[in-house]
């Protein structure tokens, strides 16, 4: 209950919906019981009573109940509803801001594909809880009390005769609710399994048309298809098993009623009118007990599927505004490293030990080192993306976490390693982190990427819109909007972390021209494997394990005898080729 | 609910492309063509599953008359023991027929609709498989795969209980509708009043609440695409501080969602209280004229009590016929997309008397190949080229230059325009498809990897090929040593997006992918994305086992590759502007001079 207790303040507001929506379910249930009842009334009454007046009430009454009842179960359910979507919209809005704000070391081991379950499944599951389950189980047990009550008026003896069933009922249901669920999470499962198969399948189609295995894919695919319907054909044979059985159940108590209840009319001990409405009734009471496994197990899946969101909504921030935040316009971008040590994990070893540097407004500072050393750690430390467990960062004076995160990221212009575009028009794609920007300051950041011209020449130009993931453009297309997206916020510092990797020489060399024009006036940090690209930094740091192992000029560190003159030997030798040739 | 007034331009800052609320015609022939998979089970679960649906329904049909006309009007009224046992026990013996019917019912009904959903999707998937590169390229992998798997699974509940039901609801229907006429004619037309009505809710209703779920659905769609895009940019949004722009587009996209969805439901719950308004009405005129009829004397009560039941019974088909028409409404429009893809012809196709080489020397020949991906631009202008066996041959040029192009048409993915590419001297056309590409390897940019092991991965190569195979293979190209460092060796588990290989670490396992194919052809398209120099080195030495003994075409963007190749062809603009050797090309300082010489003048300006 816990649960659904945390979850209060979302569906606590609309509680007024399901009350009423209640209050009519009341109202609904007990009309349905008095169906039975007029035709008893009808046989017994009016056709062996001879009342033959009472007819026109009996059938006026009934049609105006009817009505009565169509309103109160139109207003149940649309009440119902409302309470159940209303608290989604607003469930929603608190999950996505939530996504907005959690920390990246949450998206670190976050996968996509789990939490768009949860902001879809499993809000889903819990709407439709509150919307229908409570209240499903609150009119079973309404409609089996009221439904027994009217049975024990009717004849005491005959109701036990026909309900002396339901134990055995209660049992199988009980059976079929335990083996059926199971069943139900391996067709899913199973489901999930061939959905991965088609989907590794059609994006690898290169991969296997290039070494021709398409014959190999369909044998796998086969398998993958044959599981799943292997898995669904079990799980019918479950109900195949069980759901006859229910029914037969039933019938056997309308056996039971027919030859007891036959008896007791023959013998005048009962009308034959309430023996055609204990026909009725009975079902009254054995379907709400084949269903009610299925709500209960509404229930508990609702609870889990709470429970998953509140593990997203009860995620810490980590990272936020301290009270007294510096609301910074403008910064200079003077920024300096002091002992800096960050870990990831509480117990993974150190992304970074001691990192000490200065770097001046307007200075670049080059990044070098292989996979993992830490250069893309260093640069998510400036705009807070993470936090060092030791040391300070400071950006003009004072410490990073002095700043509120707008002014500090407002101020940081990051191109990522992949460039990542939305699905929307180049222009918003460029102005994204300035939505109200000019059109004439979003072409000018694009010129300066060197974007313009081939943004020109797309039919739509700035309108055009990209589809999800940006598709359509090639991945150099791609990047150069990425620095247009930085460059377009006139951040004071600069961040280039591989910004060059999915382009051809060609454009890479276009490129960094541009790179040359925009770095200008501007802290920036230039991560990069190929020399090339950070030769001309005012200081290159070369990290290793998470270390400055060497620092410098190009000039000082290609003679250090260390990991940056073999990085450049390796890279020189290539060059020494062409050499000779330009000079000679 | 109140909600903040937000900035317009906001609400519109993405865009996501949805379909449009329609129905489609109805489509006889595409019915017949869908049930056309049904036929292999004609001559056995299709009639069991009907006999045992005709079993269930006749009982039901039965029980009403037996209570009313017989239990109730005979056995009680005559106060006859005996008879009232005889019907209890018939009853009995009916009810137990319908379980044993039942069970065989539901066993076979799904079978039969999931074994006509495994013949469907299969047989889709080995179209598509089959289909040529034109056909990918032209559409999303998102798209693709919700046809294979979404749209075919909306067909699953048409073929499970849709169609069977449909019958099962005609013949109760109509049963119905003659056991009354036989028991009370008049009674009956007084009755069948409500038909109209019903068939009226039942189809206008209906189809108005359906479409509501429709928008729903689509707004949905778009809630979805937004969620999925927010989580993957979250990085990107988070740098530039769009927090809070983001949360008012959300919210929306969420208002829409929920005003669609409160109309939906609006109008879904009118629903039930008008069909059983209508039974009602139904029930009245039975008590009043039933009544009547009775006090005449040509009714019985027991006739009167057999009316009650089945006008009881009446809703559920005439319901269950509009569910199945909705179904039938939905399974059109999916099987419309699925037949759209099975009308796809591969373009790439094999002659009939396609010659099998079984040994390909890989001697490779262009003939004024001229090629066009769309009919508009012209990717390859007349191409004339030689490759002789056992070359390297590296392919230089501008993104768009037809590099790539070349590649294509060398292993067939494409036919050319005009012009003829040859292999071993013979027409490429004219080579089976299976023992062509059996014998050329393509090595792409962006390495897939399966989900899987290792060991599979690479071993996706050659399937046959042993554990031993696999692990020299990885040796011979370096990549043995970073696969033993790996928690679990070759049987560490890598998936597509995992974070375990890094690109180049991903590049010297489709190396070894490729080795293990053995093919007399390589072609190898270069990764540029950033590698480390260390891993670098390493594909450079995996490389040179790689090109050993075949033809190879490199679309070359590393100095070192190209400079070690035999030739060189220059393209642009989808001509061959220069060719020869990386000395013979330095020298005559023309384009390929100045591509190089680009490398490393980069900063070299500042």
């Amino acid at each position: 209950m816990n649960t659904f207790k945390k979850l209060k303040p979302f569906y606590w507001p609309y509680v007024k919906y399901f009350f009423w929506s209640i209050g009519f379910l009341m109202l609904v249930t007990a009309i349905t019981v008095v169906y039975p009842m007029i035709l008893q009334v009808t046989i017994d009454d009016v056709v062996l009573g001879k009342k033959y007046s009472w007819v026109p009430y009996l059938a006026s009454g009934f049609i105006v109940l009817m009505a009565i009842k169509g309103v109160a179960t139109y207003i149940n359910q649309y009440y119902g509803d409302l309470f159940g979507i209303k608290t989604v919209y607003r469930l929603r809005n608190s999950l996505y801001e939530k996504l907005q704000f959690l920390p990246f070391r949450y998206y670190d081991n976050a996968k996509t594909g789990d939490l768009m379950s949860r902001l879809t499944a499993d809000v889903e599951g819990f709407r439709f809880f509150l919307s229908f389950g409570i209240a499903e189980l609150i009119r079973l047990v309404v409609l089996i009390g009221i439904s027994f009550a009217v049975m024990f008026y009717y004849s005491i003896s005959l109701t036990l005769v026909t309900l002396a069933t339901l134990p055995f009922l209660a049992i199988v249901v009980y059976k079929f609710e335990k083996a059926v669920h199971p069943a139900f999470r391996g067709i899913r499962k199973s489901f999930g399994k061939l959905n991965t198969k088609v989907q590794e399948n059609i994006s690898g189609i290169n991969t296997v048309k290039s070494l021709s295995r398409e014959e190999f894919e369909i044998g796998k695919f086969n398998d993958s298809n044959g599981d799943y319907k292997d898995k669904y054909l079990s799980t019918s044979s479950i109900w195949a098993k069980f759901f006859p059985l229910m029914e037969f159940i039933g019938n056997l108590s309308v056996v039971s009623l027919l030859s007891y209840g036959g008896y007791l009319v023959i013998h005048g001990q009962l009308q034959p009118g309430e023996l055609v409405a204990f026909y009725s009734l009975v079902w009254y009471i054995i379907w709400p007990i084949v269903n009610l496994g299925f709500v209960i197990n509404m229930f508990s899946q609702a609870k889990a599927s709470g429970e998953r969101l509140l593990e997203v909504l009860e995620e810490e921030k980590e990272i936020s505004d301290g009270e007294y935040s510096l609301q910074s316009e403008k910064l200079r971008g003077e920024v300096e490293f002091n002992n800096v040590t960050l870990r990831y994990d509480e117990d993974s070893k150190d992304a970074l030990y001691n990192i000490s540097f200065k770097a001046h407004q307007g200075k670049v500072i080059g990044l070098i080192g292989s996979t993992g050393s830490g250069k893309t750690s260093l640069t998510q430390l400036l705009t807070r993306f993470y936090e060092p467990v030791n040391g300070e960062v400071f950006i003009d004076g004072r410490n990073v976490d002095e700043y509120s995160l707008h002014s500090l990221r407002s101020n940081i212009g990051f191109v990522l390693q992949e460039s990542f575009l939305f699905s929307s028009t180049i222009k918003a794609n460029i102005s994204y982190g300035k939505p109200d920007a000019s059109m004439e300051e979003i072409i000018d950041a694009a010129k300066r990427a060197q974007a313009h011209d081939f943004i020109m020449e797309l039919p739509e130009g700035y309108e055009t819109i990209l589809g999800e993931r940006g598709m359509g453009l090639s991945g150099g297309q791609k990047q150069r909007i990425a620095i247009a997206r930085a460059i377009c916020v006139d951040p004071s510092i600069l961040i280039l972390d591989d910004a060059t990797s999915a382009v051809d020489m060609e454009t890479e060399f276009k490129i960094q021209k541009a790179l040359i024009e925009v770095m200008k006036g501007r802290t920036t940090f230039i991560i990069a494997h190929r020399i090339s690209s950070l030769k001309h930094a005012d200081e290159i740091l070369v990290l290793e394990n998470g270390r400055i192992v060497e620092r410098g000029v190009h000039a000082q560190l290609v003679k250090n005898q260390g990991l940056y003159q073999r990085i450049f030997e390796i890279q020189y030798k290539d060059q020494s080729v062409i050499v000779p040739t330009q000079t000679g | 609910m109140k909600r903040k007034k937000v900035n317009e331009n906001v609400l519109k800052r993405f865009h996501y492309s949805t379909d449009q609320v329609i129905d489609k015609p109805f489509n006889w022939h595409q019915m017949l063509r869908l049930f056309g998979y049904m036929k292999p089970y004609r001559k056995n679960l299709l009639p069991l599953s009907i006999a045992m649906v005709i079993i269930t329904t006749l009982v039901r049909l039965a029980i009403p008359i037996l209570i009313g006309v017989y239990t109730l009007d005979k056995a009680i009224k005559q106060k006859d023991m005996g008879l009232l046992t005889i019907l209890v026990i018939s009853i009995g013996l009916l009810y137990t027929a319908s379980y044993i019917a039942n069970i065989f019912r539901i066993k076979w009904m799904n079978e039969l609709g999931q074994s006509v959903i495994y013949d469907l999707r299969k047989h889709l998937f080995t179209h598509v498989q089959n289909l040529s590169h034109r056909f990918f390229d032209q559409r999303s992998a998102g798209s693709i795969l919700v046809r294979i798997m979404n749209d075919i699974n909306s067909l699953q509940e048409l073929f499970t209980n849709g169609a069977i039901n449909l019958l099962m609801d005609l013949v109760l229907l109509v049963g119905i509708i003659i056991i009354l006429f036989t028991l009370s004619p008049s009674l009956t037309l007084a009755v069948l009043v409500i038909l109209p009505i019903m068939f009226f809710i039942s189809t206008s209703l209906r189809k108005n609440i359906r479409r509501a779920w429709q928008l729903v659905r689509l707004k949905q769609a778009k809630l979805n695409s937004h969620l999925n895009e927010s989580i993957q940019g979250i990085r990107v949004t988070q740098s530039f501080t769009q927090e809070k722009e983001n949360m008012a587009f959300f919210d929306g996209v969420n208002w829409e969602t929920y005003e669609s969805w409160r109309i939906a439901s609006q109008k879904n719950a009118m629903f039930r209280p008008l069909v059983e308004l209508t039974n009602a009405l139904g029930t009245a005129v039975l008590i009043w004229f039933g009544a009547s009829l009775i006090q005449d004397g040509t009714l019985t009560i027991g006739i009167f009590v057999s009316f009650a039941f089945y006008l009881g019974m009446f809703w559920e088909p005439i319901s269950r016929l509009g569910q199945v028409y909705n179904q039938l409404l939905m399974g059109m429009a999916s099987s419309e997309r699925i037949f759209e893809f099975l009308d796809e012809k591969p373009l790439v196709a094999e002659k009939d008397d396609a010659i099998h080489l079984n040994e390909l020397t890989g001697h490779i020949q262009f003939e004024e190949v001229v090629f066009s991906y769309d009919d508009k631009r012209t990717a390859l202008k007349g191409i004339n080229l030689e490759m002789k066996s056992g070359e390297t041959v590296a392919l230089v040029g501008h993104t768009g230059s037809g590099k790539t192009t070349i590649a294509n048409l060398v292993s067939r993915f494409y036919d050319a325009t005009s012009g003829t590419v040859k292999i071993d001297g013979i027409d490429i056309k004219d080579i089976s498809l299976t023992s062509l590409r059996n014998q050329i390897s393509v090595v792409l940019q962006d390495t897939f990897i399966f989900s899987g092991t290792i060991m599979e991965n690479i071993r996706f190569g050659r399937p046959d090929a042993t554990d031993e195979e696999v692990m020299s293979a990885a040796e011979a190209v370096g990549a043995h040593s970073f696969i033993e460092n790996l928690p679990n060796g070759y049987l560490t588990e890598v998936e597509e997006r995992g974070n375990i290989l890094s690109v180049g670490e991903r590049q010297l396992l489709s190396f070894a992918r490729s080795l293990l194919a053995d093919p007399r052809i390589l072609i190898l398209d270069e990764a540029t994305a950033s590698i480390d120099t260390e891993t670098e080195l390493k594909i450079q030495q995996a490389l040179k086992t790689l090109l050993k003994g075949r033809t190879s075409i490199i679309i070359a963007h590393r100095l070192s590759t190209i400079r070690d190749s035999d030739k060189i062809f220059v393209l642009d603009h989808g001509q061959i502007i220069e060719k020869g050797n990386h000395h013979e090309l330095m020298e005559l300082q023309g384009e390929y001079y100045h591509l190089v010489k680009a490398q490393y003048q980069v900063f070299s300006a500042s």
